[in-house]
């Protein structure tokens, strides 16, 4: 019988465990090193904004992930997260704020109605994205950084470039409290994002649209062929996606407890990033919502661990930009690999 | 023996499930065509991939001309005279022929620029070589596939290779382009060039092959010289068991009742279809023969709503008219195709063997919003079974299945779907003829609960073994209708060329 055993452990490929994996180990290694040599590193206020934040960036992440699926991508994620972000916090100024109130018709409405119409917004932000690119067929890429442009243009109308403080204080509370676990507070942000991600996960798996969805990834004419609605599909996949930035916006400014027009700056990129870490591959049809959660919280705790040694902000940024390259050149070595 | 240019000796290959190759062999000798047979799955196209440096082997020895060797890539492989034309041609459709040959090697000018006059002067030569007559700027997207095959030859020839493996080059193939390759083939032995030819069409290999080797499981079974085999030896080594016939037998379940009428559809391109009227009945099988270039294809997939056709076009179903303007509203009256281009309008190479069954009737498997894993687990099931799907798990990407396996796959989606008309695009290319058999019975089974089944089929012995009726197309229209009873291979071929030449003083 050891002998089956001896032939399981040949069947184990360590090189390849390294390829698939390199990320999450790093992330380790460097939580590792952050928390031997970086103070208050591992302390539970630390655990608690890296939890939120790894929330927050992962509604976004699993907003753009079916847009990844389905070999696109959505460039505007980021840019509508701001405009919701803005207008979330104009919806939730407090009427009797001593700073200046921008519209005061908006202001003292209540949360569940900013919500709704934040969600709206990027709803129909999604709906047009995903119109242009199942009916006008401009390719994702393009289609979105033309939006992205367009709706920064209009949060500067609607922000007219001031900050926008003074909100609502159940709401800002709602952003920066949690549960209260012991010593560890775990932020109501954390279980907005886990009932996003069962959702999302259900959909991708149990449904006739993550079916479909899968399967315009996969090959496009196949899936038109074996009666795929591509366009609705693909049109439903983006407005879903705006859906979630405009939750996501909503979060942001609870978190943040104000908001500008340069909210939620750069933020499509992270969560491309962050899926492709999660195993969501460029080349379509793959990706899991575990997936996608598991390359948010990566790229979080790189983020952290850098701060947390002191390492200057320009360091920062070349260090995410190789990351994000890394990811993507690990995942085409994935699907390259010989066999 | 010395005079062997290739051996390749107890070679082992595992996947994740499978034992892809068993101690597989094949000894080659120069100047000559080695045919490797085998049925789905038995490990040909992997061995031939071992060679070719596209897989790694476990274990076993690869000799080429006496030296011992394992190629890194096909890179390596073509440098030491190893060339491959695959199972599924991937070409580089948006690049020039001259492009496609000199890929990986173009000749440099003295400033380091591709020298492109050079390049295509020696095209030009390379496509002498293979009888090809086109211009080397063309275009590969401009080509028929018998000629991409051709410009892949070329290539091979411009490698210098000593031994050319062919990976079931003909199954898209006309007669005339097959006689063709024949033609280039023995060009090559002539010049000391050994041939690996795959195929499952017994006829060609019996015509072409000095030697067969044939495989079964990844294992060795045997190596014979190909005047010494005959049909049922070579099915009884490849299968292990006797095969009595080609065909089940079966008796004509046509009924009166018409299920589908096509009235005048006509292409709005020009040399496409044109004047097209036929009709199905309840129970019956409707092969439609023809040369390849018929635009049976091109029919079929105008009904199924991939295609346009001009506004006069009318389908009734069942006596009732019809609209198809896309898949969904043919696939919702119970209209089904499996097309004929497996790679590009078939698989989906990254989702799993269980995705590719169950895409085309999720909606079957729906109970409120949510899909019940437990029915699509046993649809697929069955269909493994009933196909005999060779795939490790439900879970594994159909893309890792050999050529054979994923042609079931698609046909049990659509036996998923349950369709009252089964269109079927030449469906038993690159299936084995075992499996072959076993495609025939569940098209029996079909007709006699009442579906009904057009097939396009290349395949003389088919057309005239399987159908019930048999419609003939020549040059886009439809040349005339034979029946079962009354059909011959010349009465099919006469009507397949009778429009040929017109204008000519060929034929009234
Ligand atoms: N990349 C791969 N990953 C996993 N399994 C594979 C891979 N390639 C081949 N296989 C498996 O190896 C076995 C042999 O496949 P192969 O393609 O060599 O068959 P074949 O003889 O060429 O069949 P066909 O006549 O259908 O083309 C099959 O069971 C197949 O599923
Ligand atoms: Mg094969």
């Amino acid at each position: 019988m050891s002998e089956g055993k001896i032939l399981k452990k040949d069947d184990f490929n360590f090189g390849a465990f390294l390829v698939n994996n390199a990320l999450v180990l790093v992330a380790v290694v460097m939580v590792i090193f952050t928390a031997l040599f970086a103070d208050n590193f591992l302390t539970f206020n630390n655990l608690k904004n890296i939890i939120a934040n790894t929330s927050l960036r992962a509604v976004i992440a699993l907003g753009v992930s079916g847009c990844l699926i389905i070999r696109g991508t959505d460039l505007s994620a980021g840019r509508v997260v701001g405009i919701t972000s803005v207008l979330s916090a104009l919806m939730l100024q407090r009427p009797d704020a001593a700073s200046e109130i921008l519209y005061p018709g908006l202001a003292g409405s209540p949360i569940i109605a900013a919500l709704a119409a934040s969600m709206t917004l990027g709803l129909v932000f999604g709906l047009i994205n995903g119109m242009i690119v199942a009916l006008l067929k401009v390719p994702a890429f393009i289609a979105t950084l033309g939006t992205q442009i367009a709706i920064y243009g209009l949060n500067m109308l609607l922000s007219q470039n001031v900050p926008i403080g003074s909100l609502n204080q159940n709401y800002a509370d709602f952003g920066r409290s949690g549960l209260q676990l012991g010593p560890l507070v775990l932020p109501w942000l954390f279980f907005v994002a886990a009932l996003v991600s069962l959702f999302m996960h259900v959909l991708y798996k149990r449904t006739t649209h993550g079916k479909y969805m899968y399967a315009i990834g996969g090959n496009e004419i196949a899936a038109e062929v074996s009666g795929v609605n591509t366009s609705k599909t693909k049109i439903m996949i983006f407005a879903l996606a705006g859906a979630l930035y405009g939750l996501a916006g909503f979060l942001l400014t609870a978190k943040t407890g104000s908001s500008a027009v340069g909210a939620g700056t750069g933020y499509e990129l992270e969560a491309i990033a962050a899926a492709t870490i999660g195993g969501v591959s460029t080349a379509g049809g793959i990706g899991t919502v575990p997936g996608v959660f598991l390359g948010v919280l990566v790229f979080e705790l790189l983020k952290a661990c850098l701060q947390f040694l002191g390492v200057p902000p320009e360091f920062t940024n070349i260090f995410q930009g190789l990351v994000i390259v890394a990811a993507v050149a690990l995942d085409i070595r994935k699907t390259m690999r010989k066999k | 023996m010395s005079d062997y240019i290739l051996e390749m000796i107890d070679i082992n290959k595992s996947f994740p499930g499978v034992k892809a190759l068993d101690n597989a062999q094949l000894k080659l000798k120069a100047g000559t065509v080695h045919a490797l047979m085998g049925e789905n799955g038995a490990g040909k196209s992997t061995l031939m991939k071992c060679l070719y440096g596209m897989y790694f082997a476990d274990s076993g020895d690869i000799i080429l001309d006496g030296e011992n060797v394992s190629f890194k890539d096909s890179k390596e492989a073509l440098d030491h005279g190893v060339a491959m034309i695959h199972q599924e041609l991937q070409p580089i459709r948006m690049m020039t022929v001259g492009e496609n040959i000199f890929l990986g090697n173009y000749p440099r000018t003295k400033l380091g620029l591709v020298d492109h006059d050079a390049m295509y002067k020696e095209t030009e030569q390379y496509l002498e070589a293979v009888g090809l007559q086109v211009n080397p700027r063309t275009l590969l997207n401009e080509l028929t596939v018998s000629q991409m095959q051709s410009v892949e030859i070329a290539k091979a020839i411009s490698h210098h290779a000593k031994i050319v493996i062919m990976d079931e080059p003909t199954s898209s193939l006309t007669e005339a382009e097959v006689a063709k390759l024949f033609e280039i083939i023995e060009d090559l032995t002539d010049q000391n060039i050994a041939v690996i030819y795959i195929s499952h069409k017994m006829k060609e290999i019996l015509e072409i092959s000095d030697e067969v080797t044939i495989l079964r499981d990844g294992q060795y079974i045997g190596t014979w010289p190909a005047n010494e085999l005959d049909n049922n030896k070579i099915i009884h080594h490849m299968v292990g068991r006797e095969l009595t016939s080609l065909f089940p037998p079966r008796t004509s379940m046509a009924q009166e009742e018409k299920v589908l009428e096509v009235e005048n559809f006509t292409s709005p391109t020009a040399l496409s279809f044109k004047g097209c009227s036929f009709d199905l009945k309840r129970g019956e099988i409707l092969g439609v023969g023809g040369l390849v270039g018929a635009q049976r294809t091109e029919l079929m997939e105008a009904i199924y709503g991939i295609r346009l056709h001009e506004d006069e076009g009318i389908i009734k179903k069942e006596g009732k008219q019809i609209r198809i303007n896309r898949p969904q509203d043919a696939i919702r009256h119970g209209i089904a195709l499996v097309t004929e281009d497996r790679r590009e309008s078939g698989i989906f190479t990254v989702l799993s063997v269980s995705d590719n069954v169950a895409i085309a009737s999720v909606n079957q498997y729906r109970h409120g919003p949510l899909l019940s894993l437990k029915e699509i687990d046993s649809v697929v099931e069955d269909s493994i079974d009933k196909l005999s799907i060779k795939t490790p798990t439900h879970q594994t990407p159909i893309g890792s299945l050999s050529g054979g396996n994923q042609q079931k796959v698609i046909l049990a989606r659509w036996l998923a779907n349950a369709p009252d008309i089964l269109i079927l695009d030449e469906p038993t290319r690159g299936i084995d003829v075992g499996a072959k058999y076993e495609i025939y019975e569940i098209i029996g089974q079909l007709v006699e609960i009442g579906k009904s089944v057009i097939m396009i089929t290349s395949e003389m012995a088919e057309l005239l073994g399987l159908s019930d009726r048999i419609m003939v197309m020549c040059e886009g229209r439809i040349s005339g209708f034979l029946d079962a009873k009354e059909a011959t291979q010349e009465k099919v071929m006469d009507l397949a060329t009778r429009f040929m030449g017109q204008g000519q003083d060929q034929q009234a």
